[in-house]
């Protein structure tokens, strides 16, 4: 029974990307939509009564489909692991991905293929549980290279626009570098322990004496990996990029599936990172460094969705930083509410979009507040959770982020609450010049402005909702997510933080950052009317963070560009030795047998004088060395 | 009784069945036409003939003389054979002057 259910959640996406692959054009646009959208909501029923029944009796369902692979020592099944962790994730890879399936069919309706988009969105999501839901590392890596190809499919989904097609390849090239690493850690942990299980690594790492030298880099090739996927410096550079997709795509791979995956792999080996202080220090820095950059760059940025991207490579930061901190229950808590008020943002950015007919740059934007009031609403709500105004639910997941890092370096801290305010300020930069003051667009616009359809606004009302009151899973002094996630982390939780001076100081000060960052914001882009220069006049540090630091630019100098005179290189020179080698047998071979064909002309004659020469030289030599 | 070869040197047989050999030979490069070349390799098949037999004779054996049947047998299928095919060459191509048969060029 356990079994059917599990299958049922795992391939009914599966289902619904073949059906809409094969038959989608015949079902016509709605029908693909609503296909798909059903397809994923099936999976989340079936979560919601795995989950139920997980809350009640805490017992974890473990699957075993069938022998995978067996070896003398190693042992592999194909098999699932429900346990409280996947199931969480699953909540809100099908929860969210069945609202964002929703919103697509309004969103994506007037787009030619759009069975096509659907069938992709419906294996992403089919690729999504197989990594969460996989009870070893190898039924994990399947989900994982999954989601990097269907990533690589609807980023360039716009196929026609060469940009779009190179910004899909980086982000699937970027991300077979992290996979390379997560490869690496595989095999290592494979070959010492001799299971990839998940629960038999776990009762391996903590009871056997192990090299902790191997330990340290296996949990670092691993980390690599998750640098890859949750872009994470210094494979972050594909996610800004990955906008190119449609905007249902970009909620879909920032808020709710891939970029946790790096997340949710940590947690899941918590038992193996926490046998390294090293590679901890090191996603800890990480995390609060790549919160940090990603921040200043956000400051700037003018498209609304770069904004809002750069925004989740810098939530993803803080995650990393609790997670390095040990402090696994709290970056899951900020994984939640974050694809809460994310996706919402994603989606509701392009209900703007939309309403602007692919107008992007926020210099063009201005007044919908008039026009789209909820889209405006369902907005601040979320821009109010992100940057962490008490009561809302990015309030206590990043407060809790905050206060580990205060407790255990304060430097670290620094940098998070930096990146917090700086959050707050770009958040509510963006929000002013969107929905404030006069619209700055042309006239054809503003004529067309209207509020999007409900398909659009319906999971943007509950998306907000979740932001504003998600925080409820995990209140300070009282966490049902700790308790529930008790299970499937190591090390005690970090323990209740007592609510005291200390905690009470923290929390002022960030909402206090929070709210000077929002003030700058409001006196600069809402009471004095700014709007951020043309890009020809941007100078200085500003054009710096504006360019992104240049990374880009750096990477196609130091990697990009000798790999590509290496690769001409080899090209020019060595292939074409070696093609002349082996054209050259092949003409050798040509010209003989052209010599030798003449031997075949035909004639009787001629034939018949070689078999008589032939029979003479034979008797002769016969002849000849029977005299010797 | 003396036997023929006491009468008749082996060495005799031997020039024969050359001289005959040789005949089949340049027959068969000189010759154009493709039943005079068929006619000089039964030739040079008799002359080899002639030789076993001799030879089976002189030996008092008398295997030599079972391979002249088999070799006489052979010949006749490929006679048979050969004709037939010159036949259908001469119909299709109305000559059978083996300069002229060249359709198998590499």
């Amino acid at each position: 029974m356990e079994t059917t259910l599990a299958l049922v959640l795992l391939l009914a996406p599966l289902a619904g990307f073949l059906l809409n692959i094969f038959f989608g054009k015949a079902l016509g646009k709605n029908g693909s939509g609503y296909l798909g959208t059903l397809s994923v909501v099936a999976s989340f029923a079936v979560t919601l009564v795995f989950f139920l029944q997980i809350n009640q009796d805490g017992k974890a369902v473990s699957i075993a489909l069938f022998d995978w692979i067996q070896l003398s020592n190693f042992k592999l099944d194909f098999g699932f692991l429900l346990d409280q962790l996947s199931l969480l994730w699953l909540m809100f890879v099908t929860g969210i991905g069945s609202l964002i399936h929703l919103y697509s069919i309004s969103y994506m309706h007037d787009d030619e293929n759009m069975h096509k988009f659907f069938a992709y969105l419906n294996l992403f999501v089919f690729f999504m549980i197989t990594l969460v839901m996989g009870s070893n590392l190898l039924v994990m890596f399947i989900g994982w290279e999954g989601v990097g190809l269907c990533s690589y499919l609807l980023i360039g989904f716009w196929y026609k626009n060469q940009d779009y097609n190179d910004a899909a390849k980086k982000a699937f090239i970027m991300n077979r570098i992290g996979d390379l690493g997560l490869l690496i850690g595989i095999f290592i942990l494979g070959a010492s322990f001799s299971t990839l299980d998940f629960l038999g690594l776990k009762t391996a790492i903590t009871t056997t004496e192990f090299s902790d030298y191997w330990i340290a880099i296996a949990a670092l090739a691993l980390f690599i990996g998750a640098c890859g996927k949750s872009a994470q410096i210094p494979l972050y550079t594909w996610l800004p990029d990955a906008m190119a997709g449609p905007t249902p795509v970009s909620a879909l791979i920032h808020a709710a599936t891939m970029v946790t995956a790096g997340i949710f792999m940590v947690t899941r080996l918590n038992f193996l990172f926490d046998q390294s202080a090293l590679v901890q220090t090191i996603i800890a820095v990480v995390g609060a460094v790549t919160a940090l950059v990603a921040a200043t760059i956000g400051l700037v940025q003018n498209d609304i969705k770069k904004v809002l991207a750069y925004s989740t490579v810098s939530q993803l930061g803080l995650m990393f930083l609790a997670l390095g901190l040990g402090a696994y229950e709290v970056a899951v808590f900020h994984v939640v509410t974050h694809a809460f008020f994310k996706a919402c943002l994603f989606l509701g950015s392009g209900s703007v979009i939309h309403a602007l007919h692919g107008e992007q740059d926020m210099r063009n934007m201005g007044g919908l507040k008039k026009w789209m009031k909820i889209t405006y609403l369902t907005f601040m709500v979320s821009s109010l959770a992100i940057s962490g105004i008490p009561l809302f639910s990015g309030f206590f997941s990043k407060d809790e982020i905050l206060m580990v890092a205060f407790h255990s370096d304060k430097t670290l801290w620094v940098m998070a609450s930096l990146a917090s305010i700086m959050t707050a300020f770009y958040m509510f930069r963006l929000l002013y010049l969107t929905f404030f003051n006069e619209f700055r667009g042309t006239e054809e616009q503003k004529h067309h402005l209207h509020e999007s359809p409900g398909l659009i606004t319906f999971p943007l009302i509950v998306l907000a909702i979740l932001a504003a009151v998600g925080g409820v899973i995990s209140l300070p002094g009282n966490s049902w997510l700790n308790h529930f996630l008790a299970p499937v982390i190591a090390k005690e939780a970090h323990g209740e933080h007592h609510l005291d001076g200390t905690a009470y100081m923290l929390m002022a000060i960030a909402v206090v950052g929070a709210v000077i960052g929002i003030g700058i914001a409001f006196s600069k882009y809402k009471k004095n009317g700014e709007v951020p220069p043309a890009d020809a006049e941007i100078n200085g540090l500003h054009k710096v963070l504006y360019q992104k630091y240049y990374v880009d630019e750096l990477y196609m100098a130091l990697i990009v560009n000798p790999i590509n005179a290496l690769a001409r290189f080899f090209r020019d020179y060595v292939e074409t030795g070696l093609s002349a080698v082996v054209y050259g047998f092949g003409r050798a071979a040509s010209e003989l047998s052209h010599q030798g064909r003449r031997l075949q002309n035909g004639s009787v004659g001629t034939y018949l004088f070689a078999f008589v020469l032939g029979a003479f030289l034979i008797v002769t030599y016969v002849f000849l060395m029977s005299q010797s | 009784m003396q036997t023929v070869l006491e009468q008749i040197d082996i060495q005799n047989y031997i020039y024969l069945s050359t001289i005959l050999f040789c005949t089949g030979v340049f027959g068969v490069l000189y010759r154009r036409n493709a039943i005079i070349v068929f006619m000089s390799i039964e030739i040079m098949l008799n002359a080899v003939n002639l030789l076993l037999v001799a030879f089976s004779t002189f030996h008092q054996d008398a295997q030599g003389q079972v391979f002249v049947f088999f070799s006489m047998a052979v010949a006749a299928a490929e006679v048979a054979v050969g004709l037939a095919i010159l036949v259908s060459i001469f119909r299709n191509l109305g000559s059978i002057d083996i300069d002229n048969l060249k359709k198998l060029k590499g």
